[in-house]
Protein backbone atom coordinates (compact mmCIF):
# COMPACT_ATOMS: atom_id res chain seq x y z
CA UNK A 1 0.00 0.00 0.00
CA UNK A 2 2.68 2.28 0.36
CA UNK A 3 3.38 3.03 -2.86
CA UNK A 4 -0.32 4.43 -3.42
CA UNK A 5 -0.13 6.47 -0.63
CA UNK A 6 -3.30 5.82 0.95
CA UNK A 7 -1.59 4.84 4.24
CA UNK A 8 -1.37 8.03 5.16
CA UNK A 9 -4.89 8.37 5.56
CA UNK A 10 -5.23 6.17 8.43
CA UNK A 11 -2.36 8.70 10.90
CA UNK A 12 -3.98 10.49 13.15
CA UNK A 13 -7.36 11.40 12.31
CA UNK A 14 -6.55 12.46 8.73
CA UNK A 15 -9.66 10.51 7.37
CA UNK A 16 -11.25 12.39 10.05
CA UNK A 17 -10.12 15.87 8.99
CA UNK A 18 -11.27 14.52 5.17
CA UNK A 19 -14.75 13.98 5.66
CA UNK A 20 -14.63 17.03 7.91
CA UNK A 21 -13.93 18.51 4.96
CA UNK A 22 -16.28 17.05 2.60
CA UNK A 23 -18.62 18.27 4.86
CA UNK A 24 -18.12 21.66 4.40
CA UNK A 25 -18.11 21.71 0.55
CA UNK A 26 -21.95 19.94 0.91
CA UNK A 27 -23.24 22.24 3.43
CA UNK A 28 -22.09 25.09 1.01
CA UNK A 29 -23.85 24.09 -1.29
CA UNK A 30 -26.83 22.54 0.28
CA UNK A 31 -27.16 25.77 1.77
CA UNK A 32 -26.95 27.48 -1.42
CA UNK A 33 -29.00 24.72 -3.04
CA UNK A 34 -31.67 25.73 -1.01
CA UNK A 35 -31.43 29.49 -1.35
CA UNK A 36 -31.39 29.29 -5.40
CA UNK A 37 -34.65 27.16 -4.70
CA UNK A 38 -36.40 29.51 -2.86
CA UNK A 39 -35.18 32.80 -4.91
CA UNK A 40 -35.04 30.56 -8.04
CA UNK A 41 -38.65 29.24 -8.34
CA UNK A 42 -40.75 32.83 -7.68
CA UNK A 43 -38.20 34.51 -9.93
CA UNK A 44 -38.64 31.48 -12.97
CA UNK A 45 -42.24 32.17 -12.22
CA UNK A 46 -42.03 35.80 -13.01
CA UNK A 47 -39.76 35.42 -16.17
CA UNK A 48 -42.47 33.07 -17.91
CA UNK A 49 -44.33 35.91 -17.65
CA UNK A 50 -44.81 37.95 -20.92
CA UNK A 51 -43.43 41.30 -19.32
CA UNK A 52 -40.45 43.04 -21.98
CA UNK A 53 -38.98 44.78 -19.19
CA UNK A 54 -38.66 41.72 -16.40
CA UNK A 55 -37.39 40.08 -19.34
CA UNK A 56 -34.72 42.17 -20.62
CA UNK A 57 -33.61 42.29 -16.62
CA UNK A 58 -33.33 38.37 -16.13
CA UNK A 59 -31.79 37.75 -19.16
CA UNK A 60 -29.30 40.48 -18.12
CA UNK A 61 -28.47 38.57 -15.10
CA UNK A 62 -28.55 35.08 -16.27
CA UNK A 63 -25.93 36.07 -19.00
CA UNK A 64 -23.66 37.79 -16.71
CA UNK A 65 -23.73 34.71 -14.34
CA UNK A 66 -23.28 32.44 -17.13
CA UNK A 67 -20.39 34.22 -18.84
CA UNK A 68 -18.12 35.07 -15.22
CA UNK A 69 -16.07 32.20 -14.28
CA UNK A 70 -17.64 31.53 -10.97
CA UNK A 71 -13.89 31.99 -9.62
CA UNK A 72 -14.04 35.59 -10.62
CA UNK A 73 -17.51 35.89 -8.90
CA UNK A 74 -15.76 34.71 -5.72
CA UNK A 75 -13.11 37.08 -5.65
CA UNK A 76 -15.66 39.94 -6.47
CA UNK A 77 -17.39 39.09 -3.54
CA UNK A 78 -14.60 37.63 -0.99
CA UNK A 79 -11.59 40.21 -1.52
CA UNK A 80 -13.63 43.31 -3.66
CA UNK A 81 -16.54 44.23 -1.43
CA UNK A 82 -14.64 43.76 1.72
CA UNK A 83 -12.34 46.24 0.60
CA UNK A 84 -14.51 48.46 -0.56
CA UNK A 85 -17.66 48.74 1.67
CA UNK A 86 -15.30 47.61 4.57
CA UNK A 87 -17.34 44.71 6.08
CA UNK A 88 -15.98 41.73 7.52
CA UNK A 89 -17.28 38.59 5.31
CA UNK A 90 -16.70 35.17 6.33
CA UNK A 91 -15.31 33.21 3.47
CA UNK A 92 -18.02 30.42 3.68
CA UNK A 93 -20.62 32.93 3.89
CA UNK A 94 -19.23 34.76 0.58
CA UNK A 95 -18.98 31.09 -0.96
CA UNK A 96 -23.10 30.68 -0.27
CA UNK A 97 -23.61 34.68 -1.77
CA UNK A 98 -21.58 33.31 -4.91
CA UNK A 99 -23.22 30.17 -4.95
CA UNK A 100 -26.84 31.37 -4.26
CA UNK A 101 -26.63 34.36 -7.05
CA UNK A 102 -25.41 31.59 -9.80
CA UNK A 103 -27.39 28.91 -8.79
CA UNK A 104 -30.74 30.98 -8.62
CA UNK A 105 -29.92 32.19 -12.02
CA UNK A 106 -29.63 28.39 -12.91
CA UNK A 107 -32.49 27.76 -11.39
CA UNK A 108 -35.04 30.00 -12.43
CA UNK A 109 -34.05 29.58 -16.28
CA UNK A 110 -35.19 26.12 -15.88
CA UNK A 111 -38.08 26.62 -14.15
CA UNK A 112 -39.31 29.33 -16.87
CA UNK A 113 -38.17 26.49 -19.58
CA UNK A 114 -40.39 24.04 -18.04
CA UNK A 115 -43.13 26.57 -17.21
CA UNK A 116 -43.31 27.45 -20.78
CA UNK A 117 -42.91 23.83 -22.18
CA UNK A 118 -46.48 23.02 -21.00
CA UNK A 119 -48.79 23.87 -23.41
CA UNK A 120 -51.69 26.46 -23.44
CA UNK A 121 -54.23 23.88 -24.03
CA UNK A 122 -53.83 22.59 -20.81
CA UNK A 123 -54.27 26.02 -19.12
CA UNK A 124 -57.42 26.32 -21.39
CA UNK A 125 -58.85 22.70 -20.62
CA UNK A 126 -58.72 23.46 -16.93
CA UNK A 127 -60.37 27.09 -16.93
CA UNK A 128 -63.05 24.97 -19.23
CA UNK A 129 -63.76 22.92 -16.36
CA UNK A 130 -64.64 26.17 -14.20
CA UNK A 131 -61.28 26.51 -12.12
CA UNK A 132 -59.87 29.70 -11.35
CA UNK A 133 -56.32 30.94 -12.38
CA UNK A 134 -54.41 29.72 -8.91
CA UNK A 135 -55.97 26.17 -8.78
CA UNK A 136 -54.77 25.66 -12.39
CA UNK A 137 -51.07 26.65 -11.49
CA UNK A 138 -51.56 24.61 -8.30
CA UNK A 139 -52.95 21.48 -9.18
CA UNK A 140 -52.29 21.18 -13.26
CA UNK A 141 -49.76 23.39 -13.88
CA UNK A 142 -47.25 23.02 -11.22
CA UNK A 143 -46.82 19.17 -10.65
CA UNK A 144 -46.14 18.98 -14.54
CA UNK A 145 -43.30 21.66 -14.24
CA UNK A 146 -42.37 19.92 -11.16
CA UNK A 147 -41.93 16.59 -13.21
CA UNK A 148 -40.15 18.17 -15.78
CA UNK A 149 -37.70 20.13 -13.72
CA UNK A 150 -36.61 17.92 -10.75
CA UNK A 151 -33.85 15.88 -13.16
CA UNK A 152 -32.81 18.87 -14.48
CA UNK A 153 -32.27 20.58 -11.18
CA UNK A 154 -30.63 17.69 -9.83
CA UNK A 155 -27.74 17.69 -12.40
CA UNK A 156 -27.69 21.22 -11.14
CA UNK A 157 -27.49 20.46 -7.36
CA UNK A 158 -24.63 18.10 -8.21
CA UNK A 159 -22.88 20.53 -10.68
CA UNK A 160 -22.91 22.93 -7.53
CA UNK A 161 -21.15 20.62 -4.93
CA UNK A 162 -18.32 19.46 -7.73
CA UNK A 163 -17.40 23.69 -8.20
CA UNK A 164 -17.47 24.00 -4.60
CA UNK A 165 -14.14 22.51 -4.77
CA UNK A 166 -13.09 26.25 -5.69
CA UNK A 167 -14.43 27.89 -2.54
CA UNK A 168 -10.52 26.93 -1.08
CA UNK A 169 -9.29 29.83 -3.30
CA UNK A 170 -10.77 32.05 -0.90
CA UNK A 171 -9.21 30.44 2.18
CA UNK A 172 -12.66 27.33 3.27
CA UNK A 173 -10.56 24.52 4.31
CA UNK A 174 -13.18 22.15 2.39
CA UNK A 175 -12.47 18.47 1.17
CA UNK A 176 -9.67 19.31 -1.64
CA UNK A 177 -7.92 21.87 0.45
CA UNK A 178 -7.93 19.46 3.66
CA UNK A 179 -6.42 16.70 1.10
CA UNK A 180 -4.01 19.46 0.10
CA UNK A 181 -2.98 19.57 3.82
CA UNK A 182 -2.45 16.38 4.60
CA UNK A 183 -0.28 15.72 1.59
CA UNK A 184 1.60 18.69 2.30
CA UNK A 185 2.44 17.66 6.07
CA UNK A 186 3.65 14.14 4.87
CA UNK A 187 5.55 15.22 1.64
CA UNK A 188 9.10 13.58 3.08
CA UNK A 189 7.57 10.27 4.84
CA UNK A 190 4.92 9.22 1.98
CA UNK A 191 5.62 10.63 -1.43
CA UNK A 192 3.22 8.92 -2.96
CA UNK A 193 0.66 10.67 -0.61
CA UNK A 194 -0.93 12.61 -4.03
CA UNK A 195 -2.57 9.56 -5.32
CA UNK A 196 -4.04 8.37 -2.11
CA UNK A 197 -5.51 11.50 -1.10
CA UNK A 198 -6.84 12.88 -4.07
CA UNK A 199 -8.10 9.84 -5.65
CA UNK A 200 -9.74 9.06 -1.91
CA UNK A 201 -10.96 13.27 -2.37
CA UNK A 202 -12.72 11.37 -5.82
CA UNK A 203 -14.22 9.01 -4.29
CA UNK A 204 -15.65 11.36 -1.56
CA UNK A 205 -17.21 13.70 -4.15
CA UNK A 206 -19.07 10.44 -5.99
CA UNK A 207 -20.42 9.48 -2.82
CA UNK A 208 -21.65 12.76 -2.11
CA UNK A 209 -23.57 13.17 -5.72
CA UNK A 210 -23.90 9.56 -6.97
CA UNK A 211 -27.26 9.09 -4.60
CA UNK A 212 -28.34 12.20 -5.49
CA UNK A 213 -28.39 11.25 -9.29
CA UNK A 214 -29.33 7.97 -8.76
CA UNK A 215 -32.73 9.66 -6.65
CA UNK A 216 -33.20 11.43 -10.29
CA UNK A 217 -33.14 8.30 -12.37
CA UNK A 218 -35.14 7.28 -9.99
CA UNK A 219 -37.78 9.74 -9.98
CA UNK A 220 -37.41 9.66 -13.71
CA UNK A 221 -38.49 6.07 -14.62
CA UNK A 222 -41.16 6.07 -12.35
CA UNK A 223 -42.68 9.07 -13.13
CA UNK A 224 -42.00 7.88 -17.19
CA UNK A 225 -43.87 4.39 -16.30
CA UNK A 226 -47.04 5.89 -14.84
CA UNK B 1 -84.53 32.41 -26.62
CA UNK B 2 -81.59 30.66 -27.94
CA UNK B 3 -79.32 28.72 -26.09
CA UNK B 4 -75.96 30.48 -27.08
CA UNK B 5 -76.38 33.76 -29.30
CA UNK B 6 -73.39 35.94 -30.72
CA UNK B 7 -73.92 39.31 -31.46
CA UNK B 8 -72.30 41.03 -33.68
CA UNK B 9 -68.73 39.63 -32.26
CA UNK B 10 -65.39 40.52 -33.95
CA UNK B 11 -62.06 39.26 -32.40
CA UNK B 12 -58.67 40.64 -33.49
CA UNK B 13 -55.20 39.96 -32.83
CA UNK B 14 -52.24 42.04 -32.35
CA UNK B 15 -49.56 40.89 -34.54
CA UNK B 16 -46.62 43.11 -35.35
CA UNK B 17 -46.91 42.91 -38.80
CA UNK B 18 -50.61 43.61 -39.45
CA UNK B 19 -53.66 42.51 -37.05
CA UNK B 20 -55.50 39.59 -38.09
CA UNK B 21 -59.17 39.89 -38.24
CA UNK B 22 -59.92 36.20 -36.78
CA UNK B 23 -64.07 37.18 -36.67
CA UNK B 24 -65.64 39.69 -38.13
CA UNK B 25 -68.90 40.78 -37.00
CA UNK B 26 -70.54 37.61 -36.24
CA UNK B 27 -73.81 36.73 -35.24
CA UNK B 28 -74.95 33.74 -34.61
CA UNK B 29 -77.45 31.69 -32.46
CA UNK B 30 -77.38 27.94 -31.47
CA UNK B 31 -80.32 27.05 -30.06
CA UNK B 32 -81.63 24.53 -26.82
CA UNK B 33 -80.67 21.12 -27.80
CA UNK B 34 -79.55 21.16 -31.20
CA UNK B 35 -75.75 19.50 -32.23
CA UNK B 36 -74.32 22.65 -34.03
CA UNK B 37 -71.51 22.41 -36.71
CA UNK B 38 -69.27 24.85 -37.28
CA UNK B 39 -66.75 24.10 -40.64
CA UNK B 40 -64.01 26.20 -42.09
CA UNK B 41 -60.68 25.81 -43.62
CA UNK B 42 -57.80 25.84 -41.64
CA UNK B 43 -57.36 29.39 -39.94
CA UNK B 44 -61.04 30.52 -40.69
CA UNK B 45 -61.14 31.23 -36.98
CA UNK B 46 -63.28 28.27 -35.96
CA UNK B 47 -61.61 27.93 -32.84
CA UNK B 48 -61.62 31.48 -31.75
CA UNK B 49 -65.28 31.44 -32.39
CA UNK B 50 -65.81 28.60 -30.07
CA UNK B 51 -63.58 29.85 -27.75
CA UNK B 52 -65.60 33.27 -27.54
CA UNK B 53 -68.76 31.04 -26.43
CA UNK B 54 -67.49 30.26 -22.71
CA UNK B 55 -64.85 33.76 -23.12
CA UNK B 56 -60.95 31.72 -23.43
CA UNK B 57 -60.61 34.28 -25.56
CA UNK B 58 -62.14 37.32 -25.15
CA UNK B 59 -63.89 39.11 -28.12
CA UNK B 60 -62.68 42.70 -28.94
CA UNK B 61 -66.19 43.51 -29.77
CA UNK B 62 -69.93 42.41 -29.68
CA UNK B 63 -71.86 40.54 -26.98
CA UNK B 64 -71.86 36.78 -26.15
CA UNK B 65 -75.22 35.69 -24.20
CA UNK B 66 -75.65 32.04 -22.49
CA UNK B 67 -79.33 31.77 -22.00
CA UNK B 68 -79.83 35.40 -22.10
CA UNK B 69 -77.07 36.25 -19.88
CA UNK B 70 -74.00 38.29 -21.24
CA UNK B 71 -70.76 36.74 -20.17
CA UNK B 72 -68.95 39.59 -20.84
CA UNK B 73 -70.64 41.50 -17.60
CA UNK B 74 -70.33 38.16 -15.34
CA UNK B 75 -67.73 38.47 -12.30
CA UNK B 76 -64.74 36.62 -12.44
CA UNK B 77 -66.60 33.90 -9.86
CA UNK B 78 -69.92 33.91 -11.94
CA UNK B 79 -67.88 32.97 -15.09
CA UNK B 80 -66.39 30.62 -13.24
CA UNK B 81 -69.69 28.63 -12.06
CA UNK B 82 -71.26 29.43 -15.81
CA UNK B 83 -68.30 27.63 -17.55
CA UNK B 84 -69.05 24.50 -15.19
CA UNK B 85 -72.73 24.19 -17.57
CA UNK B 86 -70.35 24.71 -20.58
CA UNK B 87 -67.85 21.72 -21.08
CA UNK B 88 -65.37 21.75 -23.58
CA UNK B 89 -63.49 18.94 -24.67
CA UNK B 90 -60.37 19.50 -26.96
CA UNK B 91 -58.05 17.51 -29.95
CA UNK B 92 -55.98 17.28 -27.12
CA UNK B 93 -58.08 15.30 -24.29
CA UNK B 94 -55.66 17.07 -21.64
CA UNK B 95 -55.98 14.53 -19.04
CA UNK B 96 -54.09 14.49 -15.70
CA UNK B 97 -51.16 11.57 -16.91
CA UNK B 98 -50.24 10.63 -12.74
CA UNK B 99 -54.23 9.88 -12.13
CA UNK B 100 -56.36 7.44 -12.94
CA UNK B 101 -59.08 7.71 -14.94
CA UNK B 102 -61.87 7.61 -12.03
CA UNK B 103 -59.09 10.35 -10.25
CA UNK B 104 -59.57 12.20 -13.72
CA UNK B 105 -63.24 12.04 -13.68
CA UNK B 106 -63.45 13.23 -10.20
CA UNK B 107 -60.67 15.51 -9.46
CA UNK B 108 -63.31 19.09 -11.16
CA UNK B 109 -65.85 17.56 -8.70
CA UNK B 110 -63.41 17.82 -6.09
CA UNK B 111 -62.37 21.38 -6.97
CA UNK B 112 -65.92 22.73 -7.16
CA UNK B 113 -66.58 21.21 -3.69
CA UNK B 114 -68.31 18.02 -4.19
CA UNK B 115 -67.83 15.10 -1.24
CA UNK B 116 -64.97 12.51 -2.52
CA UNK B 117 -67.50 10.09 -1.66
CA UNK B 118 -70.48 11.94 -3.74
CA UNK B 119 -67.65 12.36 -6.70
CA UNK B 120 -66.71 8.59 -6.88
CA UNK B 121 -70.37 7.90 -7.56
CA UNK B 122 -71.42 10.00 -9.73
CA UNK B 123 -68.09 9.74 -11.81
CA UNK B 124 -68.60 5.98 -12.11
CA UNK B 125 -72.51 6.62 -13.53
CA UNK B 126 -70.45 9.10 -16.32
CA UNK B 127 -67.84 6.09 -16.81
CA UNK B 128 -70.41 3.80 -17.61
CA UNK B 129 -72.19 6.66 -19.69
CA UNK B 130 -69.15 6.49 -21.94
CA UNK B 131 -68.83 3.01 -21.88
CA UNK B 132 -65.41 2.61 -19.67
CA UNK B 133 -66.43 1.62 -16.28
CA UNK B 134 -64.14 -1.10 -16.39
CA UNK B 135 -60.82 1.16 -17.08
CA UNK B 136 -61.47 3.14 -13.95
CA UNK B 137 -58.41 1.96 -12.01
CA UNK B 138 -56.23 2.35 -15.47
CA UNK B 139 -53.75 5.65 -16.36
CA UNK B 140 -54.07 7.56 -19.08
CA UNK B 141 -51.00 5.99 -20.98
CA UNK B 142 -52.56 3.24 -21.62
CA UNK B 143 -55.78 4.13 -22.95
CA UNK B 144 -56.06 4.26 -26.95
CA UNK B 145 -56.65 8.15 -27.93
CA UNK B 146 -60.54 6.70 -28.40
CA UNK B 147 -60.36 6.18 -24.80
CA UNK B 148 -58.81 8.81 -23.60
CA UNK B 149 -61.65 11.44 -25.50
CA UNK B 150 -64.19 9.21 -23.28
CA UNK B 151 -62.49 10.23 -20.32
CA UNK B 152 -62.62 13.70 -21.32
CA UNK B 153 -66.15 13.25 -22.21
CA UNK B 154 -67.33 12.22 -18.73
CA UNK B 155 -64.88 14.30 -16.78
CA UNK B 156 -67.22 17.46 -18.82
CA UNK B 157 -70.18 15.35 -18.04
CA UNK B 158 -69.45 15.39 -14.39
CA UNK B 159 -70.43 19.42 -13.76
CA UNK B 160 -73.70 18.85 -15.38
CA UNK B 161 -73.34 21.08 -18.57
CA UNK B 162 -75.70 22.33 -20.45
CA UNK B 163 -73.43 22.68 -23.16
CA UNK B 164 -70.64 21.05 -24.72
CA UNK B 165 -67.91 22.72 -26.97
CA UNK B 166 -65.97 20.41 -29.34
CA UNK B 167 -62.93 21.78 -30.49
CA UNK B 168 -61.54 19.34 -33.18
CA UNK B 169 -62.34 16.56 -30.75
CA UNK B 170 -62.05 13.56 -33.27
CA UNK B 171 -59.23 14.89 -35.47
CA UNK B 172 -56.61 12.77 -33.57
CA UNK B 173 -58.66 9.46 -33.84
CA UNK B 174 -59.02 7.28 -36.94
CA UNK B 175 -62.20 6.94 -38.96
CA UNK B 176 -64.00 4.33 -37.20
CA UNK B 177 -63.08 5.42 -33.38
CA UNK B 178 -64.24 8.87 -35.10
CA UNK B 179 -67.22 7.37 -35.39
CA UNK B 180 -67.70 5.88 -32.35
CA UNK B 181 -67.18 9.23 -30.39
CA UNK B 182 -69.79 11.01 -32.41
CA UNK B 183 -72.14 8.22 -31.84
CA UNK B 184 -71.29 8.95 -28.29
CA UNK B 185 -71.73 13.15 -28.41
CA UNK B 186 -75.01 11.98 -30.38
CA UNK B 187 -76.29 9.79 -27.49
CA UNK B 188 -75.64 12.13 -24.56
CA UNK B 189 -77.44 14.80 -26.94
CA UNK B 190 -80.61 12.80 -27.28
CA UNK B 191 -80.31 11.55 -23.89
CA UNK B 192 -79.35 14.32 -21.35
CA UNK B 193 -80.60 17.54 -23.72
CA UNK B 194 -77.42 18.38 -24.27
CA UNK B 195 -76.73 21.48 -26.74
CA UNK B 196 -73.52 20.47 -28.58
CA UNK B 197 -70.97 22.52 -30.67
CA UNK B 198 -68.83 20.89 -32.82
CA UNK B 199 -65.99 22.40 -34.75
CA UNK B 200 -64.31 20.65 -37.32
CA UNK B 201 -62.65 20.56 -40.87
CA UNK B 202 -64.14 17.18 -41.65
CA UNK B 203 -67.30 17.29 -43.59
CA UNK B 204 -68.41 14.39 -42.63
CA UNK B 205 -68.29 14.44 -38.79
CA UNK B 206 -70.93 17.46 -39.99
CA UNK B 207 -72.83 15.34 -42.09
CA UNK B 208 -73.13 12.62 -39.75
CA UNK B 209 -74.50 14.51 -36.17
CA UNK B 210 -75.00 17.92 -37.08
CA UNK B 211 -78.98 19.22 -37.00
CA UNK B 212 -77.43 22.40 -38.53
CA UNK B 213 -74.10 24.12 -39.66
CA UNK B 214 -72.05 27.64 -39.80
CA UNK B 215 -69.56 28.01 -42.51
CA UNK B 216 -66.77 30.64 -41.54
CA UNK B 217 -64.35 32.05 -44.19
CA UNK B 218 -61.71 34.11 -43.44
CA UNK B 219 -63.42 35.07 -39.86
CA UNK B 220 -66.54 35.98 -41.63
CA UNK B 221 -69.45 33.99 -41.42
CA UNK B 222 -70.51 32.72 -44.78
CA UNK B 223 -73.39 30.35 -44.11
CA UNK B 224 -75.76 29.15 -41.73
CA UNK B 225 -78.15 26.80 -42.53
CA UNK B 226 -79.59 23.25 -42.16
CA UNK B 227 -77.24 20.86 -42.64
CA UNK B 228 -79.06 18.97 -45.32
CA UNK B 229 -80.03 22.33 -47.44
CA UNK B 230 -76.07 23.52 -46.89
CA UNK B 231 -74.70 19.92 -48.33
CA UNK B 232 -77.64 19.90 -51.25
CA UNK B 233 -77.48 23.86 -52.43
CA UNK B 234 -74.63 25.49 -50.84
CA UNK B 235 -74.88 29.20 -51.22
CA UNK B 236 -71.18 30.39 -50.31
CA UNK B 237 -68.11 29.85 -52.46
CA UNK B 238 -67.12 28.81 -49.44
CA UNK B 239 -69.04 25.56 -48.30
CA UNK B 240 -68.88 24.94 -52.06
CA UNK B 241 -65.52 24.95 -52.36
CA UNK B 242 -65.19 22.36 -49.08
CA UNK B 243 -67.69 20.10 -50.55
CA UNK B 244 -65.56 20.00 -53.61
CA UNK B 245 -62.94 18.87 -51.64
CA UNK B 246 -65.00 16.33 -50.12
CA UNK B 247 -66.25 14.85 -53.54
CA UNK B 248 -62.35 14.79 -54.48
CA UNK B 249 -61.34 13.01 -51.72
CA UNK B 250 -64.62 10.63 -52.24
CA UNK B 251 -63.50 9.75 -55.37
CA UNK B 252 -59.87 9.55 -54.69
CA UNK B 253 -60.76 6.48 -52.25
CA UNK B 254 -63.08 5.22 -54.92
CA UNK B 255 -60.23 5.18 -57.30
CA UNK B 256 -58.05 3.76 -54.81
CA UNK B 257 -60.59 1.12 -54.24
CA UNK B 258 -60.98 -0.05 -57.67
CA UNK B 259 -57.57 -0.77 -58.20
N1 LIG C 1 -53.50 33.80 -29.84
C1 LIG C 1 -53.44 34.22 -31.11
N2 LIG C 1 -52.62 35.25 -31.45
C2 LIG C 1 -52.55 35.69 -32.72
N3 LIG C 1 -53.27 35.18 -33.74
C3 LIG C 1 -54.10 34.17 -33.48
C4 LIG C 1 -54.22 33.62 -32.15
N4 LIG C 1 -55.12 32.61 -32.20
C5 LIG C 1 -55.54 32.53 -33.48
N5 LIG C 1 -54.93 33.45 -34.27
C6 LIG C 1 -55.16 33.67 -35.70
O1 LIG C 1 -56.55 33.80 -35.91
C7 LIG C 1 -56.93 33.13 -37.10
C8 LIG C 1 -58.00 32.12 -36.78
O2 LIG C 1 -57.45 31.10 -35.96
P1 LIG C 1 -58.28 29.84 -35.46
O3 LIG C 1 -57.38 29.05 -34.58
O4 LIG C 1 -59.55 30.32 -34.88
O5 LIG C 1 -58.54 29.04 -36.81
P2 LIG C 1 -59.19 27.64 -37.02
O6 LIG C 1 -60.30 27.84 -37.97
O7 LIG C 1 -59.51 27.02 -35.72
O8 LIG C 1 -58.04 26.84 -37.74
P3 LIG C 1 -57.61 25.31 -37.58
O9 LIG C 1 -58.55 24.50 -38.40
O10 LIG C 1 -56.23 25.29 -38.16
O11 LIG C 1 -57.64 24.97 -36.13
C9 LIG C 1 -55.67 32.52 -37.67
O12 LIG C 1 -55.20 33.38 -38.69
C10 LIG C 1 -54.74 32.50 -36.52
O13 LIG C 1 -53.41 32.63 -36.97
MG1 LIG D 1 -58.73 25.33 -34.60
Amino acid sequence: MQNLGIDVLFKGTNMMRLLGGLWVSLRISLIAVLFSILLGVPLGILMSRKSRIIRAITRLYLEIVRIMPQMVLLFIVFFGTTRVFGWNLDAEVASVIVFSFWGCAEMSDLVRGALISIPKHQYESAKALGMNSLTVFVFIILPQTIRRLLPLSINLVTRMIKTTSLVMMIGVVEVLKVGQQIIEANRTSSPNAAFGVYGTVLLLYFIGCWPISMLSKYLEKKWNNV
Amino acid sequence: MSIIELKNVSKTFDAKKSNIHALSNIDLCVEEGEIFGVIGLSGAGKSTLVRCMNLLEKPTDGEILIDGKNLLKLSNRELRLMRREIGMIFQHFNLLMQRNVLDNVCFPMEIAGVSKAEARKRAKQYLDIVGLSDKAKAYPVQLSGGQKQRVAIARTLASNPRIILCDEATSALDPQTTGTILNLLKQINKEYQITVVVITHEMRVVEEICDRVAVLDHGVLAEVGDVKEVFKAPKSNAAKALLLERKIKQLEGDVANDI
